[in-house]
């Protein structure tokens, strides 16, 4: 057994209402810059829906993630590590995305608007492509599903139905809708890793992030095509891959992603998990697509079992991480209540971005009818609606209904407990059984998935990069920092994370650009809540 | 004088500007050293004009290291008689040269006139592209057009012995005055774009990533101790 420690993250689908909050701050953050226009790290899609970029769920047009080969091992869906270099692929990719399949990014002549001469009609600002610089007609663009717009032609492409044989309706009085927020997933069999024939991609082992070295990039693309979620880019003027960065400066300071801080629905959480790293092959090789779901719950460990306390203290997992991975709100979700999923299983890479599924599609069908006088009629429903259970299955165990049914079905006792309790009326806590939970355990998620403290939603332990690197000499390998050491190569001016990220404390504290004493005068969050006021998310 | 320029001088400061050039570039801008795909922006054109170049360039690259760097003597008493190995020269080396020289067509045209891809394109990627799609030219027409208007004139006693007499630092440029004009622009073109090698998109070739066939699949990295 070899433990690591993964900072991964669950969402609570049942509370996002879609406001793209996430997307815009992370875009504003990381790519707001030449060559990264069309780049969203972090985008929400309505789903059902083909998404972006276009049926990016389709691994038999992307070839994205792995698949068990013929000899019956683990291999890239793209093919082998042979065939990428012998057969002529490294001179055409065959199954790469293009930029079309995301979309053309655009701006509007604005100019037009102010020095447009005298007319009949009032100047117009066409759109005009970011990339030729030329008007374009707007055909698709980020969003262009937004709230199931043009659903009754995307939505049957959707990859998630088309595996639903029967023929589904998509007018508005019977349709059901959700939305997805995505992000890389950090995962632990990471696909893109594996594509990346210049070995720039790599996973930290202290947290889990997966990050592209920008120094080492060659542009060969095989990650774009490796991902099956999409989501690594190409910046094409940099012509470097480019991905989410799960906003690493703000974690090894103990901070959540810009994503999660941001969310106004607080349907994010951040916490530590313990894996045993030996057997993650083992978990990824699991031969029905239904047990990797719990192929690759087998894979984390109880924090609080002695046993592997010790284990993980040999490794080199520190007293802090131990104790944040004891208190982390994503163990509780997706290990203890079972109630997050991750995001398609059957790609097998072990994805560390995990889904609460949302109840909501089924409550909205009932709304209206009988959910006000009785709301328990959510549990008869769960059976009854197929499409919208089968719809879940596919996207979170692989098309296991019974598995995502559970969790939905604990999610309902949990309102039903509650609502009881809240009004003081009688609560038979005997029906708790069938869901196998506690008063006291339905109490604890309550808190956890109504409530969401901030402090319970981000559990966060500091990496103290600042005790046993050096951060000057470490530039570059991060991503972001790419031209910092050697100035004026090109114009990709993000400048070093550190210096950017000033509230990381290392930062510029003697104006030598990071050559100085490695020791912070302050902690990261003692300036992070100096520089916030009040705390505008504090409860 | 001037053949001492052009067959000595020109092509050793090509060859030191290479070598200089790329230790340069590969120590201060990693960050811009890539392969510079255009497949991302336009794909149909680039799958068969970049499969048909790169397909062709390589035998077309090994073909030249066999016939200026092996010499005459050598293939000879391997009993290869001279006929037989410019028969193999022509037909072979001519076939890769087409081929390579359709694909350089194809990649030349879509950078220029597809919009998209010619914005995309700095001054130095429209320069690599035409100077060495004129260079490929040369090659094939000195090959097949020249070798056939000249049946007298035999390369590998002239201008592979000047060219070896280069690597062994005892440069020849004798050797060299006899050669017809359309080898002549094809070598001083193909020495210039050695010369240029280092600062445009050509680095590429130094990183085709060989040791990834034998490579484990994930990779961690550890944050670097001090």
């Amino acid at each position: 057994m070899k433990i690591k420690a993964q900072v991964a993250m669950v969402m609570n689908l049942d509370k996002c209402i879609g406001c793209h909050t996430c997307s815009v701050t992370c875009k504003t953050t990381w790519t707001n810059r030449e060559g990264a226009e069309y780049m969203w790290f972090n985008n929400v899609e309505t789903k059902p829906g083909i998404g972006y970029p276009k049926r990016w769920e389709d691994q038999e047009l992307y070839k994205g993630g792995w698949h068990i080969n013929k000899k019956g091992k683990l291999e890239l869906k793209s093919g082998s590590k042979l065939s990428k270099i012998a057969l002529g692929k490294i001179f055409y990719n065959p199954d790469m995305p293009e930029m079309k399949d995301y979309y053309e990014p655009w701006t509007y002549d604005y100019e037009k608007l102010t020095n447009a001469a005298e007319s009949e009609h009032s100047p117009v600002a066409r759109a005009k492509s970011v990339v030729t610089g030329e008007y374009m007609d707007l055909e698709w663009g980020p969003n262009w599903e937004d709230q199931l717009a043009g659903a009754h032609i995307t939505g049957p492409q959707d990859p998630n139905i088309v595996k639903i044989e029967e023929e589904i309706k998509f007018n508005f009085e019977q349709a059901f809708m959700m939305y997805l927020p995505r992000l890389c997933e950090h995962c632990l069999n990471p696909s893109c890793v594996a594509s990346c024939p210049s070995g720039a991609i790599y996973k930290r082992e202290e947290d889990g992030i997966v990050l592209v070295d920008q120094e080492a990039c060659r542009g060969w693309r095989y990650c774009m095509t490796g991902c099956p979620y999409k989501k690594v880019y190409f910046n094409w003027k940099t012509n470097k891959a480019e991905k989410c960065t799960f906003c690493y400066p703000r974690i090894e300071s103990g901070l959540p992603t810009v994503c999660s801080e941001t969310c106004t629905g607080r349907i994010r959480y951040l916490g530590v998990l313990l894996y045993d790293a030996d057997r993650v092959l083992e978990a990824a090789s699991t031969p029905d697509e239904k047990d990797l779901y719990k192929a690759q719950c087998s894979l984390f460990l109880d924090p609080s079992d002695p046993e592997v306390i010790e284990q993980a203290r040999k490794d080199g997992i520190s007293e802090e991480w131990i104790e944040a991975a004891q208190n982390s709100p994503v163990y509780k979700l997706a290990i203890e209540y079972k109630l997050a999923f991750p995001l398609h299983p059957e790609y097998r890479t072990l994805p560390m971005v995990w889904y609460v599924p949302p109840l909501s599609p089924i409550m909205n069908y009932f709304e209206g009818k009988d959910s006000i006088k009785n709301p328990d009629m959510i549990f008869p429903a769960i059976e009854e609606m197929r499409i919208p259970i089968q719809y879940l299955a596919n996207m979170l165990t692989a098309g296991d209904t019974e598995t995502v049914k559970g969790a939905l079905q604990r999610m309902a006792m949990m309102r039903s407990y509650m609502r009881a309790k809240s009004s003081g009326k009688d609560f038979d806590n005997s029906r708790l059984e069938r869901v196998e939970l506690t008063a006291h355990q339905i109490e604890q998620l309550y808190r956890l998935l109504a409530i969401a403290k901030y402090e319970d939603r981000f559990v966060i332990p500091t990496s103290h990069r600042e005790g046993h690197m050096n951060a000057y000499r470490a530039q570059g390998s991060t991503g972001y920092e790419g031209s910092a050491g050697h100035d004026g190569m090109g114009d990709y001016s993000m400048g070093t994370a550190e210096s950017k990220f000033s509230y990381s404390g290392v930062a510029a504290n003697d104006g030598c650009d990071g050559c100085g004493s490695a020791t912070p005068k302050k902690s990261g969050k003692e300036i992070y809540e100096e520089n916030f006021y009040g705390g505008i998310w504090r409860d | 004088m001037s053949n001492q320029f052009l067959w000595v001088i020109f092509p050793y400061v090509c060859m030191a500007v290479f070598v200089v050039g790329h230790i340069f570039r590969y120590r201060n801008d990693k960050f811009g050293w890539t392969a510079k795909s255009s497949e991302f922006i336009e794909k149909k054109q680039l799958m068969i004009g970049s499969i048909l170049f790169h397909v062709g360039i390589i035998p077309v690259i090994a073909g030249h290291i066999a016939g200026l760097g092996i010499p005459k003597e050598w293939t000879q008493a391997l009993g290869i008689s001279d006929h037989l190995y410019h028969v193999g020269a022509v037909y072979g080396g001519g076939f890769f040269g087409v081929v390579t020289l359709v694909g350089m067509f194809i990649l030349t045209s879509r950078r220029f006139t597809k919009k998209n891809v010619r914005q995309l394109s700095s001054q130095s990627d429209l320069i690599v592209n035409s100077l060495l799609l004129f260079i490929v030219f040369m090659g094939v027409y000195s090959s097949l057009v020249t070798n056939n208007l000249n049946p007298g004139f035999d390369y590998r006693s002239s201008i592979s012995i000047w060219f070896r007499s280069l690597l062994i630092f005892q440069p020849e440029a004798a050797y060299m005055t006899a050669a017809p004009l359309a080898f002549k622009i094809h070598i001083l073109t193909g020495f210039l774009i050695f010369a240029m090698w280092p600062f445009t998109r050509l680095v590429h070739v130094w990183s085709v990533p060989l040791n990834y066939v034998g490579r484990s699949y994930i990779l961690y990295r550890r944050s670097p101790r001090k």
